[in-house]
């Protein structure tokens, strides 16, 4: 496929903690940031897929997130809920461009 | 007299696998003298435990973990061991075996244990590179190095084998996808609920299914590109795992003329047939027309065989009821016996919590278990695995039955159940080792550690499910460790509260990832679990040391605001002992206006409460209310929260002492101070208690002579009163005993453990001994929580303020 994003830089790496996250405004609403401890960066919209809590706020581990609000655990990746819940968190496109952190929209 | 030693027999062992090492373990333990021993190995390794090759895959464990018998081993007992020169041949008249090297090695008994080779349907394809079994350490490295450098996977066989080397190669970063023939995984030993349960919380772990799915054809012309079903659906792939079940490895005994089936046919006296010098063990055997597969039923063989070769003629096998676990970190699956009701006279009962994602079928046959099914809580497994196997009649627990042994069993204490057992009770299901062995061993080798119990029984060596079982027999036996087994302190580790809060003193352990790695971590930073409590002992025990981890803890510590369902924060500022002035509550209500505060409430512990503060709010809040000379309540911590107070003597007329002041005093002493769980402090001014000091962490109620202080109460789910500690005459006193009480709490509960719970498992006699009873530990107590405090008693929100990670960023280009 094409290449049909545009990409915004919208956070420097250092600006997000290690095994913590950021919260980007877009016009769509909040996005969270998340960074593991390997550097991997991962955008999910800063929603839980139970209750609407701020993923941003939680825990992050290996690549996932647990919600402050009831604990559900959200794999960055994927931004699916771990079963036995069920439920996924919009996923968005994020890249790295050295110390820069891109956001990626949709033509 | 002839002086000389008979001379001793030659065994000859063909396999140095689980099954033929176990045989002759137990041949030593019974007759170290009767042979001369020769192992043939295939592979050229020591003897390791196949079994925890999944958990090698997984990185869970490394392959110096799995070794069984290291060479040291062989070389102690006299046994010559010939890894990787295979047997090529057999000769039964001349009572030989040859080796594919040419090595002539004659026996007076020979043991067969080949094991199995792994099932490969005749697929076009299966020789390119890239296509590998699951079957032993070369091929756990073949998948380990195409790990590395390749990214897609894809598993033939959704079965226990199938799903554990798909798991594996997910946890290495791989994505993978496993085809399966049937409609449901492990569908020989999970229901179809059971089966479907698996497939959702694997499939939200990230690997994709293919069910209802033949496997035609490996695609790919010089390297395996994936695989194409019968229905024409293609699964593209880097690596082809081919793990669809094991058959036999009976090629050499046919060779031999002995009675080969599916399996080598072999009796109940584990000898083949037409020869009794010849035995053979393990995946290798069909008996009464079964094969093998799972381990509890090849140790079965592997005593009895080790019987019959000491000399034992009344050894007799037969297979034992089988159960089954898978070994995925976090997914906790238990079959045995019938999956579902197959007769007329078969009952079915059913348990399941679709939120908690757990489920559990039991079959009932005349009163008496036939089988059961569990998934997602699996604690009961070794029980209902009991109940089936003795056949026992469960007329009397019917109703209770599925609620588990907790609260249908006959006893409910688990250690009264355990000393109630016989002796032939067995307690370890991989290992095959009963309770009267274990407490033989504890009793005379002395053993008084968990790991020196798995060392000379191997029991709970394997799954460890039987680790509270056995820790407790060590406990009644040797009296060492508590009562009853600690329980892990998450999925990330084995290890219990305890032993993690010692260790972190013992070894000197200072970091979240240096703690991490000296106690065997499976994951590599944790969860939300574990990670703030391994903060707070942290903190704990090196008070102004450990550079506290914002990473490891909760949103509301991090934000120093109560996270609310909607996602904004509620703020407390501190009022000491519930006192307030006008120039405090002009200031909250300036804020409440200002920052546009949705709800203010007087909260249970005399403080007021602003809701619906937005984030990008919270520093500024802070900064109007640190302006008026207030500082944060900690309403939201695992913290000391709140000194409550009633007027007292000031205002009273009941009122026998300045119950406000000695509050005031109280909270200056202890606010800031971090703790395993929330904690809440009161001062009443008489026994009337206004200020219910008695459902408080330390409660303070004072009488004509002086205070009487209590310890452990909560309000809470389970209300507790608290426990009388004892009375002192002084406000000095008042504030050493709660220092050294909170100290004591600090250092030894369990996080997120109340001190309610703590003092009831503890036993108030002990609290009392700490810290009334010994006046220099009380001091030394006393003055190791003053020392923490002189390093957390500083105003998180006037630290905070400036933080940039209350703002939301605006996109920097």
């Amino acid at each position: 496929m094409a290449e049909t994003m545009t990409w915004t830089a919208v956070a420097r790496l250092a600006d997000i903690p290690r095994l913590g996250s950021r919260v980007v405004a877009t016009p769509d609403g909040d996005v969270a940031l998340f960074r593991a401890a390997d550097d991997h960066v991962f955008a999910l919209e800063d929603r839980c897929p139970h209750k609407g809590g701020p993923l941003s706020q939680g825990i992050v581990h290996g690549h996932s997130v647990t919600c402050p609000l009831h604990n559900w655990v959200i794999d960055l990746a994927s931004g699916a809920a771990q079963a036995p819940d069920i439920g996924c968190a919009k996923r968005l496109p994020v890249r790295l461009e050295g110390e820069r952190v891109l956001l990626g929209t949709p033509l | 007299m002839n002086m000389l030693s008979p001379p001793r027999h030659r065994l000859v062992v063909i396999g140095n696998g689980m099954a033929g090492m176990r045989t002759v373990s137990e041949l030593l333990a019974r007759a170290p003298q009767r042979y001369d021993i020769t192992v043939f190995g295939a592979e050229p390794h020591p003897n390791y435990d196949r079994i925890a090759l999944s958990s090698v895959l997984a990185g869970e464990k490394s392959l110096d973990d799995i070794v069984i018998n290291a060479r040291d081993w062989y070389a102690e007992n006299g046994i010559r061991l010939i890894a990787g020169d295979p047997v090529a041949a057999i000769d039964r008249t001349q009572r030989t075996v040859t080796s594919v090297a040419g090595q002539v090695v004659g026996y007076d008994r020979l043991l067969i244990a080949t094991g199995s080779r792994p099932l490969v349907p005749p697929l076009p394809g299966l020789t390119l590179p890239g296509v590998c079994t699951f079957r032993d350490i070369a091929d756990v490295n073949q998948m380990i190095a195409a790990s590395e450098t390749h990214r897609r996977a894809v598993v033939i066989g959704g079965g226990l084998l199938g799903l554990e080397a798909a798991w594996g190669l997910k946890r290495r970063g791989m994505s993978v996808a496993v085809v399966h023939l049937m409609p449901t995984l492990m569908e020989r030993q999970l229901d179809e609920t059971a089966g479907q349960m698996l497939q959702r919380d694997l499939d939200a772990r990230g690997i994709a299914f293919f069910t209802n799915g033949q496997t035609e054809e490996i695609l790919g012309t010089t390297q395996a590109a994936g695989v194409r079903l019968a229905d024409g659906r293609e699964v593209p792939a880097d690596l082809v795992v081919v793990a669809i079940g094991i058959r036999p490895n009976i090629d050499l005994a046919r060779a031999a003329g002995l009675e080969v089936n599916r399996g080598i046919v072999v009796g109940d006296d584990m000898a083949c047939g037409a020869d009794p010098e010849i035995y053979a063990v393990g995946e290798c055997i069909e008996h009464r027309g079964q094969v093998f597969g799972l381990v509890a039923p090849i140790w079965e063989q592997a005593k009895v065989c080790a019987a019959r070769l000491a000399g034992d003629t009344a050894a007799s096998y037969a297979t034992p009821p089988l159960s089954t676990r898978l070994k995925i970190t976090g997914v906790d699956v238990f079959s045995a016996g019938a999956l579902s009701a197959a007769a007329e006279e078969d009952e079915e009962v059913v348990l399941q919590d679709r939120k908690r994602g757990t489920y559990r079928k039991l079959v009932l046959r005349e009163d008496r278990l036939v089988g059961a099914v569990m998934y997602g809580d699996v604690a009961d497994g070794a029980w209902y695995f009991r109940l089936l196997r003795e056949g026992t009649d469960i007329a009397a627990i019917r109703a209770r039955l599925i609620m588990g042994e907790a609260l249908a069993g006959t006893t409910a204490d688990p250690v009264a159940a355990l000393a109630a057992l016989p002796e032939e009770a067995e307690i370890c299901g991989c290992n095959g080792v009963c309770k009267g062995r274990i407490v033989a061993a504890i009793k005379s080798q002395g053993l008084a550690s968990l790991d020196a119990v798995r060392a000379h029984t191997k029991a709970s060596a394997s799954c460890g499910s039987c680790t509270p079982q056995v820790e407790r027999l060590l406990a009644m036996t040797a009296g060492v460790a508590a009562a009853t087994g600690p329980k892990p302190m998450c999925k990330c580790t084995a290890h219990g509260h305890d032993h993690v809060r010692r260790a972190i003193v013992a070894e000197a352990l200072k970091t979240i990832p240096q703690a991490m790695r000296a106690l065997d971590w499976t994951t590599t930073d944790g969860c939300a679990s574990c990670r703030p409590a391994l903060n707070y002992y942290l903190l704990c025990a090196w008070p102004g040391e450990y550079v506290d981890d914002a990473q490891s803890r909760f949103v509301n510590e991090r934000m120093h605001a109560n996270i609310q369902k909607d996602g904004t924060y509620s703020v407390v500022p501190r009022m000491w002992g519930g006192m307030t002035n006008p120039r405090e509550l002009r200031a909250i209500a300036d804020v409440a206006d200002k920052y546009q505060v949705r709800e203010v409430k007087v909260t249970g512990g005399q403080r007021i409460d602003l809701f619906g503060v937005k984030r990008e709010d919270l520093p500024a809040v802070w900064r109007d209310l640190n302006a008026a000379g207030m500082v944060s309540g900690h309403a939201y911590g695992k913290a000391l929260r709140t000194v409550k107070t009633c007027v007292g003597s000031e205002w009273c007329r009941f009122g026998t002492q300045d119950s406000t002041g000695m509050g005031v005093a109280l909270e200056r002493m202890t606010w800031g101070s971090w703790h395993p769980h929330k904690v809440k402090l009161a001062v009443s001014g008489c026994p009337r208690n206004c200020a219910e000091a008695t459902i408080k962490d330390f409660g303070v109620v004072a009488v004509d002579s002086g205070w009487e202080l209590s310890v452990g109460g909560n309000g809470g789910i389970h209300v507790r009163a608290t426990d009388f500690l004892c009375k002192v005459a002084t406000e000095a006193e008042v504030l050493e005993y709660c220092g050294a009480f909170l100290q004591l709490y600090r250092e030894e509960a369990h996080y997120l453990e109340r001190t309610a719970p703590w003092v009831a498992r503890q036993g108030i006699a002990y609290i009392r001994q700490r810290v009334v009873e010994d006046a220099a530990g009380r001091a030394a107590l006393h003055a190791r929580f003053l020392h923490a405090q002189s390093f957390s008693q500083t105003d998180p929100w006037a630290e905070q303020a400036t933080n940039a990670a209350y703002k939301t960023l605006a996109p920097v280009e």
